[in-house]
C-alpha cells in the first residue's frame, strides 16, 4: 500500500490537484480566530492574558469614575451652583461642570442671548468641510461656495446688519475662533504655498528660488509660538503710526505665514513626483509658463498631494490651540477660563476631557478621510 | 560604455526683448526682489519710527543688565539678584536642551516599541498600539501638556505623598527619588564602562574578521559582558565598594535629598514624549512594512533565526526609510518644547518672553528665540543627515 500523503482526502482517496482539504474545525469560527490572533504561541497567550486583565481592571475603574459614580447635575445655590455633591469622598467625575459651563467653553464671551449665531457658524463650517470632502464638488464652483459661506459667517459673527446686534471682535470666542483660524488660515495659506512651491522649483530664477528657500526654511526652523509672539508684540511696531490691527487678525497673519511654509513643502513634493515628460510635453505644445502650470502640472500635482494636505490641515487645526499663549479666546482658552470659576475649582480634568473629545472628533474624521483617499488614489495608480 | 551626455546649450547673448525667456526671467526676478525689498524697507521704516516714538533703544546692551528674573530650576548656577539677562537666557537655553534631548531619547524608545507592537501578530496588542497612536495624534499637544500638568498638580501634598517604599515619592511638589550619594568611584566606573564599550566594539570587529578568515566566530557576547559589566564592578570593588543611598525625606512641607523632577519638567516631558512617540510609532511601522516581505523570507531561507532576520536584514533596510521623517519629528519635539511657557517651565521662550516684557526689547527677544531654535534645528538636521549618509545604500 502507498504511504499516506498529506494531500490525501478523508477516505484515503488522493485529492485532485487544486482541491483543498477542509480546514480542521479548530481553525474555524471564533475559536479559530482566537487561536490564530490571541493565543498563537505561548508568548502571545501570555501577552493577551496580561492585556485582557489590565484592560478589564482599567475599564471598570474608568466606567466607575466616569459613569457609575459620576455627578451629572448639581442643585443651584443662593450664589451660583452648589458643588457640594461633587466634593464628597468617593464621587467620580463631576459632569455637572460641563452642563453648567458648556456655553462658555463653546462660545466664549459672546453675548449669551446671541449665541445661536456662533452655533450656526460652527454648523456652517462643518458643512463646508463636509461638502469640500465630497469629490463630486471638486470643481471651481467650490471656491464660490467657500466665499459665500465665509461671507455669511462674517455677517453672523459681526452682525450690525439685518437687525442683528453688532458684536465686536474681542467678544468672540470658543470653537468658532478655532474653526475660523484654521479655515481662513488654510484658505489664505494655500495660494501662498503654491506660489512659494513654484518659486522654489524655478531653476532659471535663482533670486526667486533663494527667497522661497529662505522663507520656507526660516519658518519651518522656528516654533509657531515665536511667530505668534512676533504677531502679538512685533507686528504693532511694523505698522504705520496710529494703525493698530486687531490681535486676532495679527495671529491669523502669523498663522497663514506658518501654514504657508509647511503647505509649500507638501505642494513641492507633488511637483517633484510628477514625471519630467509632463513638463516637456507642455513645453512642446508651446504653452506659456502659467498655462503649463495651470492646465497640466498643478491639476496633477495637487491631486497627488491631497491626502498629505488633509493631514496638514488636521495638524493646523490642532496647532490653533497655541493661540492660548498670546491670550486669544479660542476653544482651549475658553476652557481654561471656565476652570477659573471659583465655584468649579478642581474640576479641570472633566473640562480637558470634553475639549479633547471635540479636538479628537474633528481630527479623527479628517485622518480617516485622508486614509480613505490614500487608499482610493493608491488603487487608481496600481490598476 | 556608451553614455549619452547631453551638451548644455551654448551660451548666447541675451536679447533685450520680451520674447527672450532669459530676459523675461531676469525682469521677473528684479520685479519680485524689488517688491520684497520695498516691503521690508517699508516695515523697517515704520519700526524705526515706532521705536523712536516709544523711546526704545535698539541693541543688545540690555543683556549685560541685572535680570532679576527668578528661575525655578537651573543646571547652571544662577542668582536673580546678581546675574544678568544674558545669563538668564543661557539658563533658558540649557533648560530647553535638557527637555529636548531627554525627550528625543525617551520618545524614540517608546515610539519604536509601540511601532513594533502595531505590527505584532497578536490582535489585541496591535490594536491597542493603533488606538494609542490614533488617540495621541489627534489631540493637540498643548492640551495634553496642560492635562498632565493638572494631574501632577492634583497629586496629594508632600505629607500624603504616594510612595514606593522610600525610593520614590509622588506629590504635588513633583517627583522625588532615591539616589546614591556621589563618590569618585562612580566616575571611574563610568570611565571604565566607556573603555569597555570601545574595547567590545574593537573585539566585535576582530571577531568578524576572524569569521571572514577562518569561518568560525569567536564568542562576542561573553567578552562584551565581561568588559561592560564585570570590569566596572571590579573598579567599584577596588575603591572599597562605596554604597551610600540618599533617600528623600520629608522636612517641613517639602522633601529634601535624593533626585527631584519638578511638576513642570515632568509634565512637559511626559506630554512631549507621549505625543511624539505616537508619531514615531507610525514612522517605524511604515518603515518596517515598506521592506518587501521577500527580504525576510530570503533571510529565513538562508537559515537565519527571527532575531537575526530583524537585525541583519529588515531593520537596516527599514532604517533608511525611517531616518528622514524621524529627523523632522525630532525637530518637532524640540520646537514643541517651546510650549513650556504655557505651564511655567522656564525654557528659552519663557525667559525671553519675561525679558522682553521687562525691557521692552521685543525685536531682540524674538530674534534671539528664533536664532536659538534655528541653531538647534540646523544642528539636529546636520547630525541626522550625516547619520543618514552613513547608513545609506552604497551603490556603484
Amino acid at each position: 500500500m502507498r504511504p499516506a500523503s498529506p494531500l490525501d482526502g478523508a477516505a484515503g482517496v488522493p485529492l485532485l490537484p487544486g482541491t483543498r482539504r477542509p480546514l480542521p474545525s479548530a481553525a474555524l469560527g471564533p475559536v479559530g480566530w482566537l487561536r490564530a490572533n490571541l493565543f498563537s504561541t505561548g508568548w502571545s497567550s501570555a501577552v493577551s492574558i496580561l492585556l485582557l486583565y489590565l484592560m478589564a481592571r482599567w475599564a471598570v475603574a474608568f466606567l466607575d469614575w466616569s459613569v457609575v459614580d459620576a455627578v451629572w447635575q448639581v442643585p443651584a445655590g443662593p450664589n451660583g451652583p452648589d458643588t457640594a455633591p461633587c466634593r464628597q469622598p468617593g464621587v467620580g467625575a463631576c459632569w455637572a461642570v460641563i452642563s453648567d459651563k458648556y456655553r462658555l467653553i463653546l462660545f466664549g464671551r459672546y453675548p449669551y442671548f446671541s449665541q445661536w449665531r456662533p452655533a450656526i457658524v460652527t454648523v456652517l463650517f462643518v458643512g463646508l468641510y463636509a461638502i469640500s470632502a465630497c469629490r463630486r464638488f471638486w470643481r471651481w464652483e467650490l471656491a464660490l461656495i467657500w466665499a459665500a459661506t465665509l461671507g455669511v459667517c462674517g455677517v453672523l459673527m459681526w452682525g450690525g446688519v439685518l437687525g442683528l446686534d453688532f458684536v465686536p471682535q474681542d467678544e468672540w470666542g470658543g470653537l468658532p475662533i478655532t474653526l475660523m483660524l484654521a479655515t481662513f488660515g488654510l484658505a489664505a495659506a494655500f495660494p501662498l504655498a503654491i506660489l512659494v512651491a513654484l518659486g522654489r522649483r524655478a531653476w532659471e530664477m535663482p533670486a526667486v528660488r533663494m527667497l522661497s528657500v529662505i522663507y520656507v526654511e526660516l519658518i519651518r526652523g522656528v516654533p509657531l509660538i515665536s511667530l505668534l509672539f512676533m504677531a502679538s508684540v512685533m507686528f504693532p511696531l511694523f505698522m504705520p503710526v496710529g494703525l493698530n490691527p486687531d490681535k486676532l487678525l495679527r495671529a491669523q497673519v502669523a498663522f497663514i505665514l506658518f501654514a504657508g511654509a509647511y503647505l509649500a513643502e507638501v505642494v513641492r513634493g507633488g511637483l517633484q513626483a510628477l514625471p519630467k515628460g509632463q513638463y516637456e510635453a507642455a513645453d512642446a505644445l508651446g504653452l506659456t509658463y502659467w498655462k503649463t502650470m495651470g492646465l497640466v502640472i498643478l491639476p496633477q500635482a495637487l491631486r497627488m498631494v491631497i491626502p498629505p494636505l488633509v493631514n496638514n490641515f488636521c495638524s493646523f487645526f490642532r496647532d490653533t490651540s497655541l493661540v492660548l499663549i498670546i491670550g486669544i479666546f479660542d476653544l482651549l482658552t475658553s476652557g481654561k477660563v471656565a476652570m477659573t470659576d471659583p465655584h468649579w475649582q478642581g474640576f479641570g480634568t472633566e473640562i480637558y476631557l470634553m475639549m479633547a473629545v471635540i479636538y479628537f472628533a474633528f481630527c479623527f474624521a479628517m485622518s480617516k478621510y485622508s486614509r480613505g483617499l490614500e487608499r482610493e488614489f493608491g488603487h487608481a495608480n496600481t490598476r | 560604455m556608451a553614455v549619452m551626455v547631453r551638451q548644455p546649450p551654448a551660451q548666447r547673448r541675451m536679447h533685450l526683448a520680451w520674447s527672450d525667456p532669459r530676459f523675461r526671467s531676469l525682469l521677473w526676478q528684479i520685479l519680485i526682489v524689488g517688491l520684497v525689498v520695498a516691503i521690508g524697507w517699508y516695515l523697517a521704516a515704520n519700526t524705526a519710527r515706532n521705536l523712536a516714538a516709544r523711546h526704545i533703544a535698539t541693541g543688545f546692551a540690555f543683556l549685560g543688565r541685572t535680570a532679576g528674573i527668578p528661575i525655578g530650576e537651573s543646571l547652571l548656577p544662577y542668582d536673580p539678584d546678581v546675574d544678568t539677562y544674558g545669563r538668564a537666557l543661557l539658563v533658558g537655553v540649557v533648560n530647553t536642551l535638557r527637555v529636548a534631548l531627554v525627550g528625543i531619547v525617551l520618545a524614540t524608545i517608546l515610539g519604536t516599541v509601540i511601532g513594533i507592537c502595531r505590527l505584532s501578530a497578536n490582535w489585541l496588542l496591535s490594536h491597542l498600539a493603533a488606538a494609542y497612536v490614533e488617540l495621541m495624534r489627534d489631540i493637540p499637544v498643548l492640551l495634553q501638556l496642560l492635562f498632565w500638568y493638572l494631574l501632577l498638580q492634583n497629586l496629594p501634598a508632600a505629607r500624603q505623598a504616594l510612595h514606593l517604599g522610600n525610593l520614590l515619592f509622588l506629590s504635588n511638589r513633583g517627583i522625588r527619588f532615591a539616589l546614591l550619594e556621589w563618590h569618585p568611584a562612580y566616575g571611574w566606573m563610568a570611565a571604565m564602562f566607556v573603555v569597555g564599550l570601545v574595547l567590545s566594539m574593537a573585539w566585535n570587529r576582530i571577531a568578524h574578521w576572524r569569521q571572514d578568515m577562518t569561518g568560525t566566530k569567536p564568542p562576542v557576547w561573553p567578552v562584551a559582558l565581561a568588559l561592560l559589566v564585570a570590569a566596572p564592578l571590579v573598579v567599584w570593588e577596588v575603591f572599597g565598594a562605596p554604597f551610600v543611598p540618599d533617600y528623600p525625606a520629608l522636612r517641613g512641607f517639602n522633601f529634601e535629598g535624593g533626585g527631584a523632577v519638578s511638576p513642570e519638567y515632568g509634565a512637559l516631558l511626559a506630554g512631549l514624549v507621549i505625543y511624539t512617540a505616537a508619531n514615531i510609532a507610525e514612522i517605524v511601522r511604515a518603515g518596517i512594512q515598506a521592506v518587501p516581505f521577500g527580504q525576510a523570507e530570503a533571510a529565513q531561507a538562508l537559515g537565519l533565526h527571527r532575531g537575526l532576520v530583524l537585525r541583519l536584514v529588515t531593520l537596516p533596510q527599514a532604517l533608511r526609510l525611517i531616518i528622514p521623517p524621524l529627523t523632522s519629528d525630532f525637530l518637532n519635539l524640540t520646537k514643541n518644547s517651546s510650549l513650556a511657557v504655557a505651564i511655567g517651565y522656564q525654557d528659552i521662550v519663557s525667559v525671553a518672553d519675561t525679558t522682553l516684557n521687562q525691557t521692552g526689547q521685543a525685536i531682540e527677544g524674538i530674534a534671539m528665540i528664533m536664532a536659538v531654535y534655528l541653531t538647534i534645528s540646523l544642528s539636529i538636521s546636520a547630525f541626522m543627515n550625516w547619520y543618514n549618509a552613513h547608513i545609506a545604500l552604497v551603490e556603484r
